[in-house]
């Protein structure tokens, strides 16, 4: 048998690989990201906004894309793709075929004097060829890795870039080559392709002008887009007052385009209608749809507030054709209303709500791996494990198996890690590299001596400010022992020299003015570290962006700048401290709460990679809210999967099961909690030590006496009508079944969507079909939520002859329950009423938090949402971590989720778990707060201020931090009373000395 | 010759400097007068930062953070809400609201970013230099500075700004909420008392002097002197040095 490899290959560089690139290896292995084109980032990168919270989707992602470019164990390969795969799970040969881009990535600074130089204007792919790049080009300005390419299509061959770039990393001559790697498995991230409307004829996309699709509509409101985000339109760049968008082209759509339900379409557009409503006041959208699928977390919410706050409109209404007005390009859509009127109606500007298909290489790349693919194209999946591929050993995550948004995406990300853990835990930490620096010089009680280096960005910085004049000025300013300009601070032959210099300068602190810290700062710190000094002794000032970019014209006055800019830096450099990252110990075992399917399978893959774990079960039995249901809607059966499931985690000998068990008492922070659990049935109490805890508390139905469920045994909730269908006797005598939806949810006291019941009503309706086709079932909906492939069971359903009929509110659904036969009526939504007589109603109910969940939050010290399931660190991107570190989330105590989307959530808390416990000691972040002990109060303004709960009274009633916890921002710094916190590295004294180096001296003084 | 402002912008490190990169990339160009000092919050900025910035005799102070919801930190924005609001109360009592100024920036809007400095180097400029660091050296202003900054160093004032948004959103130790209204009018009259102490314990630090003469010199109203001085001899910071006449003479201590 071969050898397992500690390494792991990612295909796909957007959110989702990057992502599981990040656990994979702070958790100990090596990562190879794939990468198509010429930088990671995927489709999030050109969205403008993220739904619902309408965070800036750039804002939040390039953090992480910064960090996986930087990180010691990804290796990032960009445009390339895999050839060919031999091995079997654990060890694999994978061959990779890298195109050339024309440029060294071993030398190219991504300065980007060549763009500028180039003659030749070509088509921008990022910002979907609404403007214009040059041949040679980089994807977007914060691209990671930041390398510029050619584009040979469009290429002349003029030869200027070679000219000027000073780096020479211009080869016209480089050939595509092969790669071929040894990892021990694979992780499918691909994403998806949007579906190109230019197939749908009848809307005349590409025709006409102004009729744009939606990811184009993206990049026109972002304010990096081409139109800098104002919203106008392409034919004659005016700002569109009426905006149509319409919904799912090229989706649910099986004449033309694809069957199932993209999944994020309506969310999405009712962003992108809110968002340019935001942008250009002028702008009144209406959107054109079928349903409105707001199914996820606090997404009804927006719906609302796009209607009621920023006056979208919705038509339900699918628009077959649109035509143009060929003088001004204005665009006449023709739609029936909700009372049967036909009314042409015109429009400045359509937007298309394209739909996710699988991305066009997916059959090459199922053949090449041995992978098989849906009758969809999408990367198929096993039941009860949707991040495995049919093939062992390699894994998927995000829209690759299915349409779906961010945070279902990083959530399978972190899922199929868990996976990876699983197989390979056995060779962890054998193939990453640890650096070694040499030990550290002690500087203090040394008069500063500091070194400047000043960049010339070839001629980005020197082409404006003059750099030498800069040089010279520093070397008259106070401790500058040392001053010199590079052609590129940041190339490696510069790390090389600086760190000479250090040596031969005997210098103790260094200062590089050049771009932003944002990415270069850690660069920089690693050249000081290498030297033997504190990376903290290091300072960097932005003379690039913030300075010789945005004042061209003025070189005198940018200079000026330039030279305030490096002194403010040696100034504070003086006032730098040495800081060290504090190692804490952790405790390796995992409490779980909660023995539902997600916690059931948390615990189960925490322990298959040795770790201990403590199953805390409130219930006597294992298994949640599961054991109501009997099959998954694809007719997956769940009390088999369910069963074995609780099976291997008793058999399990590092798993220690608690039921009829409660949480008591828990204290303590990330890596050392301490727990009290209490077993209610004989009040036992016991203590448990570990490191993290995963929250798996759940949820359960929302049984309320409506429509008097509690009193009529023929009105019954969907759960009970599955128990029901067990026994086939009683459905065969019913002759009409009533199933009224979205009752106790989405009203006023739980405003949100639950998500399942939909796919719960319509599994039902066929079962009942099975069983009796005689049996009419009506389904009474609001909007049919069968987002995703259960899109397919909803037109089955359709054409088994199930009845819909969409009502408005459900005080229009009214159920006569006095005599034997019951009477529902209902008034729908396009104004027709009906008397249905029924022998069975059934309440689709919703899902609610169970009880004891308050109690639990106030104990964990973590947040609720307004609907009272816990609130995650980030909705978009951090879906299963709370702000406090070492406590998860997953399955529906975050929200309702379908089964499958609970595993992935249980094994996605396991993996973001993993990334703590695979390590020993966890270093903690340099810049921390401290609290100087003689001057607190203890009036707990900071504890409650800290966002992370990093500070608590110790016995003696003062603040102290838990550096683990502290994330440096400073708030408590700034609020406290006595001016008793320090921040270290933004220290007081610090943020002053730059400030005096800028303003001089107190006047008057 | 043009009057070139001196002004100083703190940026937080998620958005605001991002966004601030972002205009550098696409090259949008804004007048050269802003120095950037990056803080990892906004909520860093403690107003004595800024206080410290004006009595150096900058033009102008720019406090940029993320939009209100995207803070890297969760809220902190919100802190430095509440702590720029505070500022400003006071700064307006001696007009130099003006030369301040809090918003919001997100990483991708460079545009934006290029646009406030545009507008807050413009409106700085048509204020003319700092009173303090113009020919004419306003030390009276700076005198009203420095007591601000005491203001601002004051832990009872501290304390209010640090819970304001507790006991205003979420509870106070009762479990209530306070008004946000009432609360604003709590944190005005405290501001504006300390206020009055912090001016009246400078001018004694100069000169022991009489409620009248102290009146004179601060320009405020008798009763209001001698309501605070009472406050200032409590608190162990002013005691009666002697008489003169029917006026009794404070001096600090």
């Amino acid at each position: 048998m071969s050898e397992k490899i500690g390494s792991v290959m990612i295909v796909g560089g957007g959110i989702a690989g990057t992502q599981a690139a990040l656990d994979l290896s702070e958790s100990g292995y090596k990562v190879y990201i794939i990468e198509s084109s010429g930088s990671i980032g995927g489709v999030m990168a050109q969205l403008d906004k993220t739904f619902p919270t309408n965070d800036c989707s750039m804002c939040i992602l390039s953090p992480k894309l910064v960090q996986a470019g930087r990180h010691q164990n990804i290796e990032i390969i960009t445009m390339a793709k895999i050839t060919g795969l031999e091995g079997k799970a654990g060890n694999f040969k994978v061959d990779i075929l890298k195109k050339s881009r024309f440029i060294d990535e071993e030398k190219c600074t991504g300065c980007g004097i060549c763009a500028q130089e180039c003659p030749i204007e070509a088509i921008d792919v990022f910002n979907e060829d609404l403007s214009i790049s040059k041949a040679i080009s980089v994807k977007f300005p914060q691209a990671v890795p930041l390398y510029y390419s050619i584009n040979k299509e469009k290429c002349i061959g003029c030869g200027i870039c070679q000219g000027v770039c000073k780096v020479k990393a211009i080869n016209y001559t480089e050939e595509d080559h092969e790669i071929n790697l040894n990892v021990g498995s694979i992780l499918l991230a691909q994403g998806f392709d949007e579906f190109d409307p230019t197939v749908l004829k009848p809307y005349g996309y590409g025709k006409h002008p102004n009729v744009v699709t939606s990811i184009e509509f993206e990049r026109i409101l972002s304010a990096s887009g081409p139109y800098s985000g104002m919203v106008l339109r392409p034919s004659d760049g005016t700002i569109p007052e009426k905006v149509a968008f319409l919904q799912c082209i090229g989706s649910r759509d099986c004449h033309h385009g694809k069957e199932y339900c993209s999944s994020v379409c309506c969310m999405y557009t009712a962003k992108e209608a809110v968002i340019a409503k935001e942008h250009q006041q002028q702008v009144n959208p209406t959107i054109f749809t079928m349903d409105i699928r707001a199914y996820g977390k606090d997404f009804d919410k927006y719906i609302e507030r796009a209607q009621e706050e920023y006056g979208v409109r919705y038509i339900r209404s699918r628009i077959p054709s649109i035509e143009e007005n060929p003088v001004d390009h204005d665009l006449i859509l023709t739609y029936e209303s909700e009372k049967g009127e036909i009314i042409s109606e015109t429009f400045n500007m359509v937007v298309l709500a394209v739909g996710i298909n699988p991305p066009s290489t997916s059959k090459e790349l199922s053949s090449n791996l041995g992978i098989e693919l849906n009758e969809y194209g999408f990367c198929q999946t096993r039941p009860f494990s949707p991040t495995q591929t049919t093939k062992d050993g390699i894994f998927v995550c995000g829209a690759f198996s299915e349409p779906k948004d961010i945070p279902e995406s990083v959530v399978q990300a972190s899922a199929a890690a868990s996976h990876v853990n699983a197989l390979l835990s056995s060779v962890r930490n054998t193939e990453i590299t640890k650096k070694e620096y040499p030990e550290e010089q002690d500087v203090s009680g040394e008069d500063p001596r500091v070194g400047v280096f000043i960049c010339h960005c070839g001629i980005n910085i020197g082409g404006v400010v003059n750099v030498p004049e800069v040089v010279e000025y520093t070397k008259t300013l106070p401790n500058v022992a040392y001053a010199e300009s590079n052609l590129y601070t940041c190339s490696a032959d510069t790390q090389i020299s600086i760190k000479e210099k250090i040596i031969e300068h005997n210098l103790n602190r260094v200062v590089v003015a050049s771009c932003t810290p944002r990415t270069h700062e850690p660069l920089f710190r690693e050249t000081v570290k290498e030297a033997g000094l504190n990376q903290y002794l290091f300072q960097m000032t932005n003379i690039r962006d913030q300075c010789s970019w945005v004042h061209m014209h003025q070189p005198e006055e940018a200079t000026e700048k330039a030279k305030d800019l490096v002194k403010m830096a040696i100034f504070r450099v003086q006032k730098n401290r040495p800081l060290q990252e504090l190692d804490l110990e952790i405790t390796p075992n995992v409490l779980v709460i909660g023995g539902g399917v997600s916690g059931l399978n948390a615990a189960l893959n925490l322990a298959q990679q040795g770790h201990s774990i403590y199953l805390v079960e409130k219930d006597e039995k294992l298994g949640g809210f599961a054991r109501n249901i009997h099959k998954t809607i694809e007719g997956y059966d769940v009390q088999n999967y369910l069963n074995k499931l609780i099976e291997r985690v008793k058999k399990h000998n590092k798993i220690t099961i608690f039921k009829n068990t409660n949480i008591k008492n828990l204290a303590g922070y990330l890596g050392n909690f301490k727990t009290t659990v209490i077993n209610e049935a004989n009040n036992e109490t016991q203590e448990l030590e570990h490191g993290v805890i995963i929250v798996a508390t759940g949820a359960v139905e929302n049984r309320k006496n409506e429509y008097n469920l509690e009193e009529n045994s023929n009105i019954i909730t969907q759960s009970e009508l599955e128990l029901m269908l067990q026994n086939k006797k009683d459905i065969k005598k019913k002759q009409r079944i009533v199933m009224i939806q979205c009752v106790g949810s989405r009203n006023e006291e739980h405003p949100y969507c639950s998500r399942i019941c939909c796919s719960e009503a319509i599994k039902n309706a066929l079962s009942i079909k099975a069983l009796n086709s005689d049996c009419e079932v009506v389904v009474l909906y609001r909007d049919m939520r069968t987002y995703g492939f259960k899109e397919s069971f909803y037109r089955k359903a359709r054409e088994k002859g199930v009845i819909f009929l969409t009502y408005n509110k459900i005080d229009n659904v009214k159920v006569n329950d006095k005599n034997r036969n019951m009477i529902v009526t209902v008034k729908t939504r396009f104004g027709e009423n009906f008397i249905i007589e029924s022998d069975l109603v059934v309440l689709s109910t919703g899902l609610i938090s169970p009880e004891g969940t308050e109690r639990l939050s106030k104990m964990l010290k973590v947040p609720l949402n307004d609907d009272n399931f816990f609130l995650e660190a980030h909705v978009k991107l951090r879906p299963v971590d709370f702000a406090t570190e070492g406590i998860f989330l997953c399955g529906t105590a975050r929200a309702p989720a379908t089964i499958e989307e609970s595993i992935s959530q249980g094994r996605a808390a396991a993996a973001r778990a993993m990334t703590i416990l695979a390590k020993d000691v966890i270093h903690s972040e340099g810049v921390t707060s401290s609290v100087d002990e003689e001057l607190c109060t203890g009036c707990r303004i900071c504890i409650r201020l800290c966002p992370y709960n990093a500070i608590e009274r110790n016995e003696l009633g003062v603040a102290v931090i838990r550096e683990a916890l502290c994330k440096g921002c400073g708030l408590c710094a700034a609020s406290c009373p006595e001016k008793a916190i320090i921040v270290k590295h933004f220290e007081k004294d610090q943020i002053l000395a730059e400030l005096t180096a800028f303003g001089g001296e107190y006047i008057g003084v | 010759m043009e009057f070139e402002p001196k002004i100083l912008g703190f940026l937080c490190n998620w958005c605001s400097y991002a966004g601030a990169d972002l205009a550098g990339v696409s090259r949008i160009q804004y007048p050269p007068n802003l120095r950037v000092i990056r803080v990892m919050c906004s909520g860093r900025v403690d107003p004595v930062f800024v206080l410290d910035a004006l009595m150096k005799g900058l033009d102008g102070v720019l406090v940029l953070g993320c939009h209100l919801g995207d803070c890297h930190y969760i809220d902190g924005n919100y802190e430095a809400e509440s702590k720029y609001r505070a500022l400003e109360m006071l700064l307006e009592n001696i007009n130099l609201n003006d030369r301040i100024n809090l918003d919001w920036v997100s990483a991708s809007e460079g545009m934006r970013f290029a646009d406030l400095v545009d507008e807050f180097t413009e409106k700085i400029k048509s204020l003319g230099p700092s009173p303090i660091s113009s020919s004419t050296k306003d030390l009276k202003l700076l005198d009203e500075l420095q007591a601000i900054k005491r203001v601002f160093s004051n832990s009872r004032i501290r304390s209010l700004i640090g819970r304001e948004r507790k006991i205003t959103l979420l509870e106070n130790t009762y479990g209530e909420t306070i008004d946000f209204e009432k609360f604003n009018k709590i944190l005005k009259d405290a501001l504006d008392s300390e206020f009055y102490r912090s001016q009246i314990y400078l001018s004694l630090l100069k000169k022991s002097a009489s409620v009248k003469d102290i009146s004179q010199e601060i320009n405020i109203d008798k009763t209001l002197v001698f309501k605070n001085l009472l406050m200032l001899r409590q608190r162990g910071l002013a005691d009666v040095a002697g008489v003169d006449g029917l006026d009794p003479i404070y001096k600090a201590l």
